[in-house]
């Protein structure tokens, strides 16, 4: 009963996130970017722009800049969930499957990813006692603000409680996830008896059916920011919306 | 104080805490210390003339919610800003309004959040189905004043964008809220007023060609009382190489009139051949200020006009902030294609970049000791600092007019690291709040600027603040006073220029001039004649 729930409400959150995010990519694409408001200096050159999107997207270059508070819990915050997420793979493919050498990076990723648990948990607590303590920032936040962070931080705390506290059997916990990532529909093998695998698995259940309803959106919203992803070149390349065109056409422009 | 007290003080007192306070030091929050500042609101008549309702809808609250929707569609910016900001709170202490009144909703967050919260509550389901928890309200009457009044403390600078990590743009923001507002029939009086006067004029000041022309003629008049030379300030002149657009406050007030000498000086000793025009009179672009593309094109192409009808080759633009940002970003957009004008030069030119090429190949001498009776320091305009360029390199914004100030300046220092370049703080007067009505916003946004000065002013001995906006060169003229500056502190870069400049043809004086100065006076005799009598039209 538990294992199909569990199996119905994966494919549910796994479409909903993929197609959600997907729609919002779909969204920021289409909505043009009439004018060239690249905050400066900003890089002339189309690779320009892509080492300065590296730089943001890999080392929070503008974060560094302003605070290095928020900068370093930030940095171990998200560096701690990429190493977590790279070591989760395994529970999702099977080795049969995967190249030789992919397999060795995910295996040979395992014990930093527990230590990145810990550096994103930390990450996560220091963000969210400056969220608190600093009046500055508790002006600016919202319930949801907090809650994220405590939704953040559980998912954590009840992953790290499934190896320390209450051994989950992981290798049911992996069957099951194969059986629903390569499809045996009717077949899913049964998931374990264990409370913080479902709480676990829950929270991040509810993480990924918030993603693309939340803030969470600034991740593929980076990739849209008009400051940071034009080309400084507009004296020497028109852009010119959709939109704007049509004012053209009806206008008394000599 | 005693000298007792004083040496007792100075012990316990470490040198940190005796030491002039930080430019960016932060304030104490006072929640709410701005939420009365209400600047004047349009009059039926400046509303209409742009296009909008004269005043206050009755359906507004659909009117406004339609609006945000219709924006969403259209500028990518704002649709992508509302959604992606996580309130980290990197840019809390960033602006200078806030630094300067304590007051949270001038925080860049805060601001952004005052219309946040209303697209959260009609356009995002967690809004829609849990506004409490998203931070998400009604846009009530109460909501519409609060947009109104602060949304009136932004100065469009973009100090925030550069510390976002997602680069979200406060201006964009407040930008959008302007036009919402203005769609609503809410506008500002002296932003929607100025561009009003723009569309049936020719100016931000009003000045009709016939003033201008008389103005020219007077300036003309005075240079050449100050030079001994026929200097000219041609005006409207059909087939000129060079237009000048120029923001009109360099034709009424100082420190701008003695730029404007500068730029008549340098275009004289080059022999180029330039004119201003009548109708495009105006370089500064107020409809950016209330986010209106409509407006901003409309203003825009006055200078497409005026360049296709006196044939120019190059159009050149005035020290004015805002006014570069909107010519050298926008403007290809906004009146482009610019395929008519001399594909040698870019288009447009700003005149700092023009000196810079004029010294850089020796084309222009100066006597650097014209201007040391000051130490000068250089406030990069925000607009001029964080949204273009100059020259072909990123950063050539901040050195070219540096280097055209030691070029001919001898004494020159930079005010703290961490208020200049992409990090400066605006002046407290831009983006469309400098009207008395606002003095109180202004004064205080001025603080962190103030103090940086204060600073280089004791550690330093700078004497003097230069700079290229006619925004900031205003507003500093009012607020220096009030940090206990002399007014007149404020200069021109191309006041400086002007001070510095040696004119070859300049009659010789008891003074030994510099060699070549005698010859070489051909390139202007032969511009004299049309010109003066183009002026005397």
């Amino acid at each position: 009963m538990i294992t199909t729930i569990y199996a119905l409400a994966f494919y549910f959150a796994t479409i909903l996130l993929i197609v959600g995010i997907a729609y919002r990519i779909y969204e920021y694409a289409k909505v043009p970017a009439p004018l060239n408001i690249a905050t400066t200096p900003a890089p002339t050159t189309v690779p320009g722009v892509w080492l300065r999107m590296f730089r943001e997207v890999a080392l929070f270059e503008s974060l560094f800049k302003s605070n290095k508070w928020i900068w370093i819990f930030g940095y171990m915050f998200h560096v701690g969930l990429l190493l977590v997420l790279i070591r989760h793979i395994r529970y999702f493919v099977d080795p049969r499957y995967v190249p030789d050498l992919i397999w060795l990076g995910i295996a040979y990723i395992q014990p930093i990813g527990k230590y990145a648990g810990f550096a994103m948990i930390f990450g996560l607590a220091g963000l969210a006692i400056r969220r608190i303590v600093v009046n500055r920032v508790r002006y600016i936040s919202s319930p949801s603000d907090h809650l994220m962070l405590l939704l953040l931080i559980f998912i954590g705390v009840s992953g790290f409680m499934m190896q320390y506290v209450d051994r989950t059997d992981i290798v049911s916990v992996k069957n099951f996830f194969l059986s629903l990532a390569y499809l045996n529909m009717f077949d899913w093998q049964p998931l374990p008896d264990s409370l913080p695998l479902m709480v676990h698995l829950t929270l991040v259940l509810i993480l990924m059916i918030i993603f693309p309803y939340s803030k969470l959106l600034h991740a593929p919203g980076i990739f849209f920011s008009p400051t940071r992803n034009q080309v400084d070149n507009p004296r020497e390349k028109r852009r010119l919306a959709p939109w704007a065109k049509a004012l053209e056409n009806v206008s008394d422009k000599k | 104080m005693s000298e007792l007290d004083k040496s007792e003080l100075d012990e316990i007192n470490s040198d940190a805490e005796l030491a002039l306070p930080d430019p960016l030091e932060m304030p104490e929050m006072v929640p709410d210390a701005m939420k009365d500042l209400h600047s004047f609101e349009a009059a039926p008549k400046h509303q209409t003339d742009l296009g909008y309702p004269g005043e206050l809808v009755d359906d507004w609250q659909d009117v406004a919610i339609a609006k945000i929707g219709d924006l969403r569609q259209k500028y990518r910016s704002f649709r992508v800003y509302l959604d992606s900001c996580v309130k980290c709170g990197a840019c809390t202490d960033k602006c200078h309004y806030y630094l300067g009144t304590g007051d949270p909703k001038n925080m860049p967050v805060a601001r952004q959040d005052l219309l946040r919260s209303v697209y959260r509550r009609y356009y995002t389901l967690p809004g829609k189905i849990a506004p409490w928890l998203v931070g998400a309200r009604d846009l009530t009457e109460d909501v519409l004043s609060e947009w109104y009044n602060y949304f009136h403390q932004c100065s469009q600078c973009r100090r925030c964008s550069v510390y976002c990590p997602y680069g979200i743009d406060t201006a964009e923001i407040s930008m959008a809220a302007r036009e919402i507002m203005d769609s609503v029939g809410k506008g500002q009086k002296y932003c929607n007023e100025i561009i009003g006067k723009v569309h049936s004029i020719g100016n931000n000041l009003g000045m009709p060609a016939k003033a201008i022309k008389a103005t020219m003629v007077d300036f003309e008049e005075e240079l050449e009382e100050e030079t001994g030379i026929p200097i000219k300030m041609p005006v409207d002149k059909k087939g000129a190489d060079v237009l000048l657009v120029t923001p009109s406050a360099d034709f009424f007030a100082e420190p701008h009139i003695d730029g404007l000498f500068g730029y008549a000086k340098v275009f004289h000793e080059l022999g180029v051949d330039w004119t201003l025009s009548t109708t495009a009179s105006e370089a500064g672009n107020f409809g950016m200020f209330i986010g209106s593309y409509d407006n901003m094109r409309k203003v825009s192409l006055r200078i497409r006009e005026a360049a296709l009808e006196l044939g120019v080759k190059r159009i050149i633009f005035g020290e004015c902030g805002h006014a570069w940002r909107v010519a050298y970003a926008f403007l290809n957009t906004l009146a482009g294609p610019w395929d008519f004008l001399d594909p040698k030069y870019p288009v447009p030119q700003h005149i700092c970049e023009f000196t810079f090429d004029a010294i850089n190949d020796g084309k222009l001498k100066f006597d650097k000791t014209k201007n040391d009776h000051m130490t000068l320091t250089f406030h990069d305009s925000c607009n001029v600092a964080r949204a273009t360029r100059m020259g072909d390199k990123p950063g050539g914004q901040f050195e070219i007019p540096r280097a055209v100030i030691k070029a001919v300046c001898n004494n020159y220092h930079d005010m703290d690291e961490n208020t200049i370049k992409e990090g400066t703080v605006c002046c407290g007067g831009g983006g469309g709040i400098l009207t008395d009505d606002l003095m109180d916003i202004r004064v205080k946004g001025a603080q962190p600027r103030m103090r940086a000065l204060r600073k280089v002013t004791q550690e330093h001995g700078v004497t003097n603040l230069a700079a290229i906006c006619a925004i900031c060169k205003s507003q500093f003229a009012k607020v220096l006073p009030k940090y206990d500056f002399d007014m007149e502190a404020i200069q021109s870069v191309h006041q400086l220029v002007s001070n510095a400049i040696i004119m070859s043809d300049a009659p010789k004086e008891e003074e030994p001039p510099a060699p070549e100065a005698a010859n070489d006076s051909k390139p202007d005799n032969k511009d004299e004649p049309s010109a003066s009598s183009e002026a005397g039209k």
